[in-house]
């Protein structure tokens, strides 16, 4: 017979290891799943798992859908260490978008360097303030920020939609709910010419090496993770949990600020009903595909990435919905729930006791 | 004149409250077991998309609900399996199964956009509740029926009856239950998949009797609405009677104000006071008492494991 059997430490090999097991996994299943639902399982797969990876042409916009994933996932990473569990990211994204748009129109026709800064300074601070709220409510009234973050995220969808058809449609616009286009000075560069690749793709790989170094070389980084795990021991060694939760949640609500002010001003260039796009949710499972580990991360959000841009070939190549690449997602995130459960056991045969 | 406008408000209002009770209900014996199953909106996303399925293909609406309770407990099953016997993180597992509920309800209901079936009817004939006031009390569904005969069944249970009790040993002290010889996994397998049933029950009345129809995530929000509710009712059936039809107020009044074309006001700012009123009520909650987590099962979102 089988059996689990709990190992004595956890498998640092297995830490690693679990997240290309359940990527591997998820193929399969995805395989199974769609050619049960009467779509050609395996191009299915192969379209958004190996296509983005292996066409050049794909790749900047790999990196495109890449750069708020990650950004937004380091931000929730540092969070869900220090058992704090910041599901709102979305509205935080969508809240920087909007301050930072604030700026734009603001700003509209005017030119000047410092417009960029201002706009990404604006947005980092509404992310900041739409997660001060679930931080403030947590410390002062033990309120969890599980549902107090998530609420905000509908309060924030609808506030987008009451500014684009209300008081910031744009008054040339034909009526249509959105805002003027940014000017050239309100939009982000592109660093490759001709293409949509943003200055947030290096500004997310920078932020991730930051995060690195805080998380694993700083004070700050190790009392994050004493909170996390032994809130009793982080008490004793003086490190104050009420601290880390208000710094966690203003980092994660900064960098999803961050993240939406570049995709307002970058791949969208103004605000639009459809600029919830569900990035801030798809960072949960790039925060725990990456192992909550600010490098990981940036592996994570590549794959999570793929998903997207495979998922757009997919419709194309074997007509799969897409519908679809949510489920591959949820589908991705299950399936490296379950393969956890091999840094904590081993599978071995039953031995009878003596 | 006025009853009858009174009672339809009335009706209006029960009608959105019931899916948020059988959810909300559903997760007060999952969490007085000791889980924390934050997938409650996935698992109504599936029972919805799942009953609409069904009930379309077989133009049958009680086939439809059973599908939808079916579908509710096999998603809760998943995550049972991967918190109860896999030890996974509780939060983390949860958020998974709200992400996969949103993602396979619109992958199933890409080919349902846009369909629409017979609305769930009045269980009573129609001579009953031809009087406004009779209606009141004779003009609901079945579904609305059994919300309320469930409340006072879980609150029975729970407090009258000796596997309630257990259950709620299991979720205040895992350790000692386990010690008496009561089977703490198998006690929560069952308080998760009640609470899947009902979730999954509570998804199917948005897709089958308020808006008879498929539309992509039309829970909205509902099923996190319904945790916040488990709180606000400090985990007691009856206050969660109360508070679900509180919400059912405050959603039906969204509704009366967007007929009675109230325009100071833009509907974004209406569609917001659900989610502003859930806060306002957590925070309310823990002013009250500065315990915070206050009459929450002792061991809430722990993981169990025997050895």
């Amino acid at each position: 017979m089988l059996e689990w059997r709990r190992r004595r430490e956890p498998s640092t090999l297995m830490l690693w290891l679990s997240p290309l097991i359940a990527i591997g996994l998820t193929m399969l299943l995805g395989m199974i799943v769609f050619t049960a639902m009467g779509y050609d399982g395996f191009h299915a797969v192969e379209s958004i798992f190996v296509t983005p990876f292996v066409e050049p042409q794909r790749w900047p916009d790999l990196g495109v859908k890449a750069a708020p994933l990650v950004m937004i996932a380091l931000g929730l990473a540092i969070g869900f260490r220090a058992n704090v569990w910041n599901i709102g990211a979305e509205g935080q994204y969508v809240m920087g978008a909007i301050a930072g748009t604030g700026v734009a129109l603001a700003t509209h026709g005017m030119t000047g360097w410092w417009i960029l800064p201002a706009m990404a300074f604006a947005g980092v601070l509404g992310g900041m303030a739409w997660a001060a709220v679930p931080a403030f409510l947590r410390v002062r009234l033990q309120v969890s920020e599980i549902l107090t973050s998530l609420m905000l995220t509908y309060v924030a969808v609808q506030g987008l939609n009451y500014l684009v058809r209300g008081p910031w449609k744009d008054p040339d616009g034909f009526n249509f709910p959105q805002t003027r286009m940014f000017g050239a000075d309100q939009t982000l560069p592109a660093i490759m010419p001709g293409s949509l690749v943003h200055i947030g793709i290096p500004a997310a790989l920078l932020i991730a090496l930051v995060a690195w170094l805080l998380m694993e070389k700083t004070t700050a980084g190790y009392a994050v993770k004493v909170v996390g795990l032994a809130p009793a021991a982080a008490r004793h060694g003086g490190f104050s949990a009420d601290r880390v939760t208000w710094a966690t949640l203003l980092a994660g609500g900064g960098l999803a600020g961050l993240a939406g002010l570049f995709e307002a001003a970058g791949p969208f260039g103004q605000l639009t009903p459809q600029f919830p796009t569900g990035y801030g949710f798809t960072a949960i499972i790039v925060a725990f595909l990456g192992r909550l580990n600010p490098l990981g991360i940036v592996f994570g959000g590549v794959v999570l990435a793929a998903t997207y841009v495979g998922g757009e070939i997919a419709q194309t190549t074997v007509r799969l919905p897409q519908a679809a690449t949510g489920m591959f997602q949820a589908l991705l995130l299950f399936v490296l729930l379950a393969t956890d459960v091999l840094v904590k056991y081993r599978i071995g045969w039953k031995v009878r006791a003596a | 004149m006025t009853t009858a406008i009174l009672v339809s408000i009335l009706m209006t209002l029960v009608a959105a409250s019931t899916p948020i009770l059988l959810a909300a209900l559903g997760e007060l014996v999952t969490e007085k077991a000791g889980v924390l199953n934050l997938g409650v909106e996935g698992m109504m996303l599936c029972g919805a998309v799942a009953g609409f399925a069904v009930a379309f293909s077989t133009g049958s609406t009680m086939l439809g609900l059973v599908a939808a309770m079916a579908a509710g407990v096999a998603t809760a099953m998943v995550f049972a399996v991967l918190t109860l016997s896999l030890t996974a993180n509780q939060v983390a597992t949860g958020l998974a199964l709200t992400i996969f509920g949103i993602g396979a309800s619109s992958l199933i209901g890409a080919g349902f956009v846009g369909r629409t079936i017979t609305r769930l009817g009045p269980v009573f004939p129609a001579a009953l509740s031809e009087h406004p006031l009779l209606r009141a009390v004779f003009g609901h569904d079945i579904v609305v029926y059994l919300s309320l005969a469930l409340v006072l069944g879980v609150s029975l249970f729970l407090r009258r009856t000796r596997p309630g009790l257990i259950l709620r040993a299991v979720g205040e002290n895992d350790a000692s239950a386990h010690a008496i010889g009561y089977p703490v996994i198998a006690i929560r397998y069952a308080a998760i998949a009640f609470g899947g049933a009902l979730a999954g029950l509570g998804g199917a009345y948005f897709s089958l009797a308020l808006t008879p129809m498929w539309a992509d995530r039309l829970t909205a929000g509902r099923g996190w609405i319904a945790l916040a509710l488990v709180v606000f009712a400090a985990w007691k059936p009856g206050r969660l009677l109360l508070g679900a039809y509180l919400f059912g107020a405050v959603m039906t009044l969204e509704l009366q104000a967007k007929a009675a074309g109230i325009t100071w006001l833009a509907p974004e700012f209406l569609a917001m006071t659900p989610y502003l009123a859930t806060i306002a009520v957590l925070t309310m909650m823990s002013l009250g008492r500065r315990s915070g987590r206050l009459n929450a099962p002792a061991c809430l979102g722990k993981p169990f494991s025997a050895s």
